[in-house]
């Protein structure tokens, strides 16, 4: 068993500091301490998703109220929002979503492979920026670039958490 | 078969809607809520089928102090079910998610819906957990969702079955951009678009 990372401290710390005040999300084990410290913030609100594209809309509603919000997910969960991206999109709404991913760096799982592969030309293709962070310690930088790009610039933006940074989901214990 | 008129039905309950949000999905509820009169205070869908009443549970996260009407249709609704198992989570008081069933998807030929088959819209938001979910067939049982839609401790569901005949298209303001920018800077003053 080796010690828990300390960058997720730092990345809820930075999205407190970019003024994000809802926290959307489908769970996964890679946001597992983000979401268990949003939880325990009684200023933010939180919202599980049955599927991913279900944030989409939730964050549009969101900025319209005067609210900056995440999207957590597992790459997995990316596919799911492909057309619910039409409404930030069309409208030009800030979009900050932060995407674990599956699929790469040592994937045990044949099966989540596919989509894993296809996540950042998925994005790509919808209009999405995508910034990505392959060692630990540069996780927290590129939230902070990436919350900026979305709420300063108008835009959507993904940032993919890499299984490098995050290690292979263990099967055979 | 409801001898409810969409229009009619969207007008009567659009007519109190005071400081109300109001959120459209896409198609007939649309061209419905417009007809009605058009209000800066809504945000009218085009497309993103199925996220009409995730919308909703956004701004009434984000507006706790006032009511937030969604209205959309029987196909939309469908598109996303599990968006009423996740307001079933947060409960919010203040949201209110209004169905204009007509069971049938208007927009792209009349083929049928689920619910004309049977699938129980209100039963499905009483077992997420909504306050109140009511199927309304009556004039008596829409002048009283007129009057719990905006007073009636939320979340609140109403599937409206309404007469399956076809209305004019009346075209909304489809342009995201100012959608955006007069709902925020109606709601939230000149500083939301500076």
């Amino acid at each position: 068993v080796t010690s828990a990372p300390a960058w997720p401290d730092a990345l809820y710390a930075e999205l407190l500091a970019a003024g994000i005040k809802q926290v959307v999300y489908v769970p996964d084990a890679g946001h597992r301490r983000l979401i268990e410290l949003a939880h325990a913030n009684p200023e933010l609100t939180t919202v599980v998703l049955t599927t991913e594209e279900e944030g989409i809309g939730v964050l549009a509603g969101a900025y319209l109220g005067g609210q900056r919000g995440v999207l957590l997910m597992q790459s997995s969960g990316v596919g799911n929002c492909i057309n619910a991206l039409a409404l930030p999109a069309e409208c030009r709404i800030p979009l900050l979503m932060l995407v674990t991913m599956r699929g790469e760096w040592g994937e045990f799982n044949p099966w989540q492979v596919a989509m894993g592969q296809a996540t950042p030309a998925t994005l790509a293709a919808m209009g999405v920026i995508v910034l990505r962070a392959d060692e630990a310690e540069r996780i927290v930088e590129t939230v902070r670039a990436g919350a900026g790009l979305a709420f300063d610039s108008g835009r959507m933006v993904a940032v993919l958490i890499g299984q490098r940074a995050l290690g292979a989901k263990v099967f055979r214990k | 078969v409801s001898q409810l008129e969409r229009r009619a039905v969207t007008r009567q309950l659009l007519r109190s809607r005071g400081d109300a949000l109001v959120v459209t999905g896409l198609g007939s509820s649309t061209y419905d809520v417009f007809a009605a009169g058009d209000s800066p205070l809504t945000f009218y869908l085009w497309g993103a089928m199925g996220s009409a009443a995730m919308v909703g549970l956004g701004l009434a996260n984000a507006q706790p102090g006032r009511r937030i009407v969604v209205v959309t249709g029987d196909g939309e609704m469908l598109m996303g079910l599990g968006a009423l198992a996740t307001i079933g989570v947060r409960r919010p008081t203040n949201l209110a998610v209004v169905v204009i069933d007509n069971g049938l998807y208007a927009e792209t030929g009349m083929q049928r819906t689920h619910t004309a088959h049977g699938v129980d819209l209100a039963a499905v938001a009483r077992g997420c957990g909504f306050a109140a979910a009511d199927t309304v067939q009556t004039p008596a049982e829409l002048d009283a969702l007129e009057r719990s839609l905006y007073t009636g401790p939320g979340p609140r569901f109403a599937a409206i079955k309404v007469a399956p005949e076809p209305t004019k298209i009346e075209l909304a303001p489809r342009d995201g951009p100012y959608l955006r920018s007069r709902f925020r800077e109606a709601l939230l003053g000149k500083s939301a678009c500076l």
